[in-house]
């Protein structure tokens, strides 16, 4: 258990340290092409090509092909960005049009007092 | 009646679904509204998820209604765990496909809103386990939770009225859990959105005893009980008081059985109760109320029929002593399963949780007879109105199970004996009085039967003694002072008896004095008819001595005229 603590930590520490260059893997869960989706995925795509680009991946899971995924995900709230890395793990529900908040959820801009 | 009244014009009638927990679909008369969701709320810890629980599993096992659980405060795991407690194998339901647990963690702190959302995705996560499971009952416990996880409360409160339309439209029988709140039913006010049937659940403590309670708030479109109702949750579920709900509907039998006293039928005119029927015994202490119980118990065993003891004085082994030193051995009927004993005290647990493990237990042992030995014991609580309603309805559950009551009851005074019990006696079929009888310095034991419906009982009082053969009942004395028990009575027994013996002497006299006569009369008539055929002989001799004469004058006269002819006068 400590080993595994450990790299835990050291790991952290090691995706803490070079913040500004650790990769992204996010995962946008819609259900359908409704307004509101479309909206989400426009709106997180020109984030990341905007502040990310060339080190993220997204991808864009549509619920209503995969149900079981939503069980699995904690999906309740649909559009659910879900930023797997860096750690920590964060949720950012919505349709992305708070560009500010976003930012701040992504760990892309401290958060604002 | 009148749901047929109204499928006639045409109205729709609110089918509803079983739950299968014990007393509850009693009291909403039949069950929650099929295809509709209800609201079970109540303070933290009132019972709420073990009651959707058992909604659950009783779904599955008695209707063959598989279920969804989603959980918005537990893990799957807790939940097994919890109810394990209950005696349900949640595991086993869901690996036969008959239950699906969903469990939703939502942590607020690791989620960020940015702009419009929905709630879409909780919708698809149970669209997809009521298609697991085929699932015709949901659970959402506790809805509220969503409340805490999202900030933005105008969305919620669409979604949850999409979400109760959605589930309406599935046709699913739902509950949805709320916490209640200070003011409201609950937190969030998630009444406002169910409108078909609101059930609230309570914790409260009364005389350092926690009780819980269950109360329907509302139930549209149906008839439903309005008290609170006392509950309890153990190894084997849920149950509610009462489990039937007070009605005068009993069947009602015409079979006789006796009390075990012969004199005691005969005085029910000459058969004994009604079978099924409710029998109260009241008296003072000492009056032999108990020795009643012991004849009672002693009669069913021996026509092969079970009976269930409830005494709350004494313990089984000292009635079973007591009632051996007057020739009651029911220690028999006891090892073979007939008699079974529960002695406890009243006080012992809360009130209604004692009344509801009475409840399990007659429905388990399925007595014919129930003896409650005294039920006083019941109203000595603090909370006499509250008690006194608690044994109606466990009498009435007695009554309407056909299962024949006998009940004891101690009064204090014979003055106030029929004030008293007047809750209690309305409910009573037959009432048996035994009063002290206090004469010459002596304390006699009497018995009469204050009132027996549809019985031509006696109306006469009897001595009631308690005999090493059991009790025996005595024809009373009535004097100029009142009734003669005891040996008053035995006095006067005496008295008579001379005066009987008396009485016979002389008419043994008389029928011997009667027979001389007769005897001295007949002698006459014989001497009479001997004199008079003496006589008889005697008068006929003379006639024909008489006739005789006659007939020789005549043959005299004869010769002499014959003699004048011929010597020529012609």
């Amino acid at each position: 258990m400590d080993n595994e603590e450990n790299a835990i930590n050291q790991k952290f520490e090691s995706f803490a340290a070079q913040d500004t260059e650790a990769k992204y893997i996010l995962k946008l869960y819609v259900a359908g092409l409704s307004p509101k989706s479309k909206k989400a995925i426009h709106n997180i795509k020109e984030i990341c090509e905007t502040h990310l680009k060339g080190r993220y991946e997204l991808r864009v899971i549509d619920l209503y092909q995969n149900p079981t995924l939503a069980q699995g995900e904690q999906i309740v709230a649909v559009p659910t960005l879900v930023k797997k890395l860096p750690h920590p793990l964060r949720k950012i529900i919505g349709d992305m049009s708070d560009e500010e908040k976003l930012l701040v959820g992504l760990d892309l801009q401290p958060q604002a007092d | 009646m009148v749901e047929e009244k109204r499928k006639e014009i045409g109205l729709e009638i609110l089918e509803k679904s079983p739950t299968g927990i014990k007393g509850l679909d009693d009291i909403t008369g039949g069950g929650l509204p099929q295809a509709r969701p209800t609201l079970l709320c109540g303070s933290a810890g009132s019972g709420k998820t073990l009651m959707a629980l058992e909604f659950l599993v009783r779904g599955a096992v008695l209707f063959n209604e598989p279920g969804v659980y989603m959980a918005f405060e537990e893990t799957e795991q807790e939940l097994i765990r919890n109810a394990a407690s209950l005696g349900f194998d949640l595991k086993k339901l869901i690996a036969e496909e008959k239950l699906a647990i969903d469990s939703v963690h939502i942590e607020r702190s690791e989620i960020e809103e940015t702009g419009e959302y929905d709630l879409e995705g909780l919708f698809i996560r149970l669209n997809q386990a009521i298609e697991q499971v085929s699932a015709k009952r949901v659970v959402l416990d506790t809805l509220e939770a969503l409340f805490s996880g999202f900030s933005n409360t105008g969305i919620l409160r669409a979604e949850l009225r999409r979400l109760f339309r959605w589930l309406k439209n599935k046709g699913v029988t739902a509950i949805i859990t709320g916490e209640q709140g200070e003011s409201a039913l609950t937190r969030h006010g998630l009444e406002e959105y169910v409108s078909d049937c609101v059930i609230l659940l309570e914790h409260v403590k009364r005389n350092h005893i926690y009780t819980r309670r269950l109360r329907i708030v509302k139930y549209r479109g149906t008839k439903h009980e309005t008290n609170d109702f006392p509950f309890l949750i153990d190894e084997d579920g849920i149950s509610i008081l009462p489990i039937t709900s007070l009605t005068l509907d009993h069947t009602v039998s015409n079979e006789r059985i006796s009390s075990g006293v012969v004199a005691l039928d005969e005085m029910l005119g000459g058969a004994g109760f009604y079978r099924g029927s409710s029998i109260l015994v009241s008296g003072t202490a000492g009056t032999g109320k108990t020795s009643l119980c012991g004849h009672m118990t002693e009669a069913a065993c021996r026509r092969g029929e079970k009976v269930l003891y409830f005494s709350f004085e004494e313990s089984s082994k000292q009635i079973m002593r007591n009632l051996g030193s007057i020739g009651l051995h029911l220690e028999q009927w006891q090892k073979k399963g007939l008699l079974q004993f529960r002695a406890e005290r009243v006080s012992l647990y809360g009130l209604e949780a004692h009344l509801t493990s009475m409840h399990k237990l007659i429905n388990s042992f399925k007595p014919a007879v129930v003896i409650l030995d005294p039920i006083n014991a019941y109203l000595s609580n603090d909370d006499e109105l509250e008690a006194k309603t608690m044994i109606v309805r466990l009498i009435d559950y007695i009554k309407s199970s056909h299962i024949t009551g006998f009940f004891t009851t101690l009064t204090s005074a014979a003055s106030v004996e029929q004030t008293t019990d007047i809750n209690i006696s309305s409910l009573m079929d037959s009432w048996l009085l035994l009063r002290g009888i206090e004469e010459n310095g002596e304390r006699n034991r009497g018995l009469y039967v204050l009132k027996s419906r549809g019985i031509a009982n006696s109306n006469q009082i009897r001595e009631f003694l308690i005999t090493s053969q059991g009790v025996e009942l005595k024809e009373v004395y009535l004097g100029s002072t009142g009734i003669l028990t005891g040996s008053s009575r035995m006095v006067q027994e005496l008295i008579d008896q001379e005066e009987e013996m008396r009485l016979e002497e002389k008419i043994n006299q008389l029928e011997l004095v009667l027979e001389r006569k007769q005897k001295a009369m007949q002698t006459q008539i014989e001497l009479s008819e001997m004199q008079m055929k003496a006589d008889e002989i005697e008068i006929k001799v003379k006639i024909d001595e008489l006739k005789r004469q006659y007939q020789r004058i005549n043959l005299r006269r004869q010769d002499v005229q014959a003699s004048r002819t011929k010597k020529g006068h012609k």
